[in-house]
């Protein structure tokens, strides 16, 4: 139970801290993007003040254990491989086109209209047809 | 126009805040793909009650403000179905292959110094400023 409350407290402090941020207005993501037109250094405040916090959560990690039980994830790996690589320039991309990213895309579903709706839903399709991709990654980085 | 970096700031702020609340509570990296399409997918059952409390407060949680205070945010949003659906899928694929979108690689790798939650981050905004550049400035569709 103390998961599913923790949980649902974290995804309301990140819904909440993406809408007064801004994040979810198309407009301001692309605006970030938009370093060669009307660029809109919001997103920069955004990425600081998070990472903020954050960092200091990791330090508590030292030596601790996750309230709810379990362990901290694993260090991270640090092998940059071609599916790091090309995902990124595929997420990259749909960033550009549309300004929106997962978290924001949830985060404003509420008031995001139709299109927010048909966003998500072709973003869940891709979700579910990603294991797929992977697979013919590994497999074609094996026969290389 | 003048205030957005401060409302960038504290909703960064709070954005840090619920990645720390998973973290420190959870042991869990609050990555918004990883969270969604670990349910999707069907990689994330062990864990799918948390998953499940987590979108609920990402979704409900705006949506109850906005009803409080009668009035939703502004959005910018493209009306354009086509360009919905091939940004969605683009967003979709791109994620889970990369295993991680802003908030896991960008907040949450960025903040350990992850070398590949810092290269994901320059990758995907690299590419996403090509992108602009090229439908927005160069031919003006977007």
């Amino acid at each position: 139970m103390l998961r599913i409350l923790l949980a649902l407290s974290a995804g309301g402090l990140f819904g909440t801290g993406l809408m007064l941020s801004g994040m979810t207005d198309t407009a301001k993501v692309q605006g970030w993007l938009d370093i060669f037109g009307n660029w809109d250094p919001t997103l920069a405040f955004v990425m600081g003040g998070a990472l903020i916090p954050m960092a200091v959560a990791w330090r508590l990690t030292a030596g601790r254990r996750p309230a709810a039980g379990g362990s901290f994830p694993a260090p991270p790996h640090k092998e940059l491989d071609r599916r790091l690589i090309l995902g990124s320039v595929l997420f990259g991309a749909g960033w550009g086109l549309a300004g929106l990213c997962p978290g924001p895309a949830m985060a404003s579903l509420s008031y995001n209209g139709w299109q927010g709706f048909l966003f998500f839903a072709a973003m869940a399709c891709g979700m579910m047809a990603a294991p797929w991709f992977s697979r013919h990654l590994d497999r074609a980085a094996a026969n290389a | 126009m003048e205030a957005d970096w401060i409302w960038g700031l504290g909703g960064g702020l709070l954005i840090g805040l619920g990645g720390a609340v998973f973290l420190l509570g959870n042991g869990r990296i609050m990555g918004a793909s990883g969270i969604l399409g670990g349910l999707l997918d069907g990689s994330g059952r062990s864990n799918a009650a948390e998953r499940i409390a987590f979108i609920g407060g990402v979704v409900l949680v705006p949506l109850l403000i906005a009803l409080v205070t009668g009035h939703a945010p502004v959005t910018h949003v493209t009306s354009n179905a086509a360009v919905l659906i091939g940004a969605g899928l683009l967003v979709g694929i791109g994620t889970r292959i990369a295993n991680g979108c802003t908030s896991g690689h960008g907040v949450c790798g960025i903040s350990r110094l992850s070398l590949r939650g810092i290269a994901a981050t320059a990758v995907f905004m690299l590419a996403g400023i090509l992108t602009v550049a090229v439908l927005r400035q160069l031919l003006g569709v977007i």
